[in-house]
């Protein structure tokens, strides 16, 4: 019988059926991080359990390391106090970590594909929601909460029940100066925040064929904000390619296997899908935000909604949303004035978005009234950046080049919006207080479109800016 | 390990309404910079409860009502649909359980929030939209009448009222058997564990 990629990752990892009905699902690898991580370990403890499989995880610290502050001990006392637990842990269980003082540090869901960590047809665990990210690998990767890295570090298993899988097809090519994240923003607009509750997205098309892994992650990063709980394009050629030659992927004598074995969890020509969902890449354009949900989006040369065409429940959001972001129904938010500019996190933070906007930035200047930082998500990102020259020409346009982590996405650390500061973001979520001020506003979009509003100081349309 | 066997939450009722209230505002990022979990109870709904200027903004938890279910240590939340979507830290259920909440009742909630509340011996039920109206504005007007959250009957009850309620099969069955943290059943599951492992070529630690 033809099946769905996750359907056969499924099988392929299922343990036994527990009494409640859930499949005790194997997993394969486990990535954590310092945010989430360290009452697991309090738990294991009190439990006088052991880590189970230690070569299955992995660690690095993201969310609260400083980026404009390498030295340690870090200003933040408690920042410190989590980076020494997370070392701890992972000397005391035998657990590698990718630590700040090797040159391999970065956000959790970078490092995974980066040492060739994430491969195909395996499942993924971490604290972390956007762990779906790695289902660009077309690996079934799970956002999981505390108790369950615990169950992790203890079983290398986890409960859980079998998702419904909707196809999502993009196909035909973009336009210039529309991005993977136009894709899934646009897809999030109209399949609505909740539209993923209980399913798997397996992203497919034209348009994803022609993607790269690193436009694929984009996509795959933001299927939580979707709310699906895992999202996946099936791997191929390319998907081979980008592993091959990482730390950790198969070497020589190994490599043919394993690349037939990946290739054998692509979903089967014919199989069923519980739903699926079709767009077509043209009609995408720029897509921004407006709200305080990532579903509440429009294209750039769009107004914002008028309360009259929502219904009851949008209207309700959209009315307190608008008061939170101080803008008005039913008129363009192209012009609105932005005072932050952040280009980074593990949405948008990898060497192929710096190349891009890059591109463009050559002889242009950051506006006067913006703060504009850019921060690579991970060690690696940033050394390669540096060795192409990109750090000077984002210093040139008066950009702040920054160290690897999280930064802005969340402000766990330093990097906050001040008072009701309207943040121009790459990264992938509005929601209200997201980046440090409880009175902050966040406006999603691509990369090229920060740095455009970064330029002209005011929510614009890139293609204009930059004459793409 | 042996845990309680919920089966039903009896306790007063806090409405708390709007869709797609996010883990952010549950419980904001910023303070939970922690290595426990200790103390997050009081930063529940933070930023929503206490305006910039550090004074108190009208919100439910703000209310007397809400008081009386920290200072029982049970209650429950009526809530609105996609309740905790966004992040996965479980410091969101977290917060909400060590303040006082033993159940939550609404539209629906975000998978990985349902999961983590779980987890807690946390219920967490649905009803139909117009059940959750009636049973929102019910908790309004009588904040003296508790609400019985029957995981084992799949009802929700206050007053003469009663409305059909649902939740996962699996998590009921975890909760009215003593069996919402999964542990001791993974932990029995060894031997099969390791023969999966030993059948899936994996990237090896070095």
């Amino acid at each position: 019988m033809a099946k769905t990629l996750f359907q056969k990752v499924w099988e392929a990892h299922t343990v036994r059926k527990l009494p409640n009905g859930q499949t005790q699902l194997f997993i394969g690898t486990h990535l954590i991080h310092e945010v989430t991580s360290p009452q697991a370990f309090g738990m294991l403890r009190d439990l006088g359990l052991m880590v189970k499989y230690p070569q299955r995880t992995f660690a690095t610290v993201d969310h609260i390391v400083p980026t404009n502050e390498l030295k340690e001990p870090y200003s933040d006392p408690i920042a410190q106090e989590m980076i020494e637990a997370l070392r701890k842990n992972t000397k005391d269980y035998g657990i590698r970590f990718f630590d700040t003082t090797t040159g391999t540090q970065g956000i959790v869901h970078m490092v995974g594909p980066e040492q060739g960590i994430t491969q195909p047809g395996t499942t993924i665990a971490c604290g972390d929601s956007h762990t779906a990210t790695h289902g660009a690998f077309g690996a079934i990767a799970f956002g999981i909460g505390t108790t369950q890295v615990r169950d992790v570090l203890a079983t290398q298993t986890l409960a859980l029940s079998p998702l419904k899988v909707r196809r999502i097809e993009v196909n035909g090519k973009l336009a210039p100066g529309v991005y993977a994240k136009d894709v899934i923003l646009h897809i999030i607009r109209v399949l609505g925040v909740n539209g993923g509750i209980g399913y798997a997205y397996e992203y497919a098309g034209t348009t994803f064929d022609g993607f790269s892994l690193e436009e694929r992650m984009t996509v795959c990063n933001m299927s939580i904000e979707g709310g699906a709980r895992c999202g996946y394009v099936n791997p191929d050629q390319k998907t081979f390619d980008y592993i091959k030659g990482k730390p950790y992927a198969p070497k020589a004598a190994d490599w043919d296997a394993a690349v037939a074995r990946w290739a054998s969890f692509a979903s089967d020509a014919g199989c069923q899908y519980d739903d699926v969902k079709v767009f077509q890449a043209e009609e995408i354009r720029p897509t921004v935000t407006w709200g305080i949900t990532p579903g509440q989006a429009v294209f750039i040369d769009e107004k914002m909604p008028a309360l009259e065409t929502l219904n009851a429940a949008d209207r309700q959001t959209a009315e307190d949303a608008y008061a939170h972001m101080k803008l008005a129904p039913n008129t363009p938010i192209k012009g609105t004035k932005v005072d932050v500019c952040f280009l980074g996190s593990c949405t948008n933070g990898r060497i192929s978005d710096l190349r891009e906007v890059a591109k463009y930035l050559k002889g242009r200047k950051v506006s006067p009234s913006v703060k504009a930082i850019v921060v690579p998500g991970s060690q690696l990102t940033a050394i390669q950046a540096v060795h192409e020259g990109l750090d000077k020409i984002y210093i040139e346009a008066g950009f702040e080049w920054r160290g690897a982590g999280c930064s802005m996405c969340l402000a766990m650390n330093p990097d906050k919006l001040v008072g009701d500061q309207l943040c121009a973001s790459s990264s992938n979520r509005n929601f209200k207080g997201r980046q440090g001020s409880q009175t902050g506003r966040t406006v999603l979009m691509s990369p090229l479109m920060v740095a455009a509003a970064a330029i002209t100081g005011h929510v614009a349309d890139a293609r204009e800016v930059f004459k793409v | 390990m042996s845990l309680a066997k919920i089966t039903q939450v009896k306790a007063l009722a806090l409405a708390v309404p709007g869709d797609d209230i996010d883990t952010d505002r549950i419980i904001p990022a910023r303070v939970l910079r922690c290595v426990t979990f200790d103390g997050l109870g009081e930063h529940a709904f933070r930023d929503e409860r206490t305006g910039p200027d550090g004074k108190e903004r009208p919100h439910p938890m703000n209310s007397a009502q809400a008081a009386r279910i920290a200072a029982a240590k049970q209650g429950v939340m009526v809530v609105g649909f996609n309740f905790g979507c966004g992040s996965s830290r479980e410091h969101a259920p977290q917060s909400l359980w060590r303040y006082g909440f033993t159940a939550f009742v609404g539209g629906s909630f975000a998978e990985i929030f349902f999961g983590n509340s779980t987890t807690l011996g946390v219920p967490c039920m649905t009803l139909s939209k117009e059940d959750l109206a009636e049973c929102d504005a019910f908790v309004r007007a009588n904040p003296d009448v508790e609400v019985t959250v029957d995981v084992a009957q799949l009802t929700v009850s206050a007053g003469a009222k009663t409305w059909k309620a649902g939740i996962a099969a699996s998590a009921r069955d975890g909760l009215v058997n003593g069996k919402w943290d999964p542990i001791a059943d993974l932990l029995e599951g060894t031997e099969p564990v390791a023969k999966v492992a030993a059948g899936l070529a994996y990237v090896a630690g070095k």
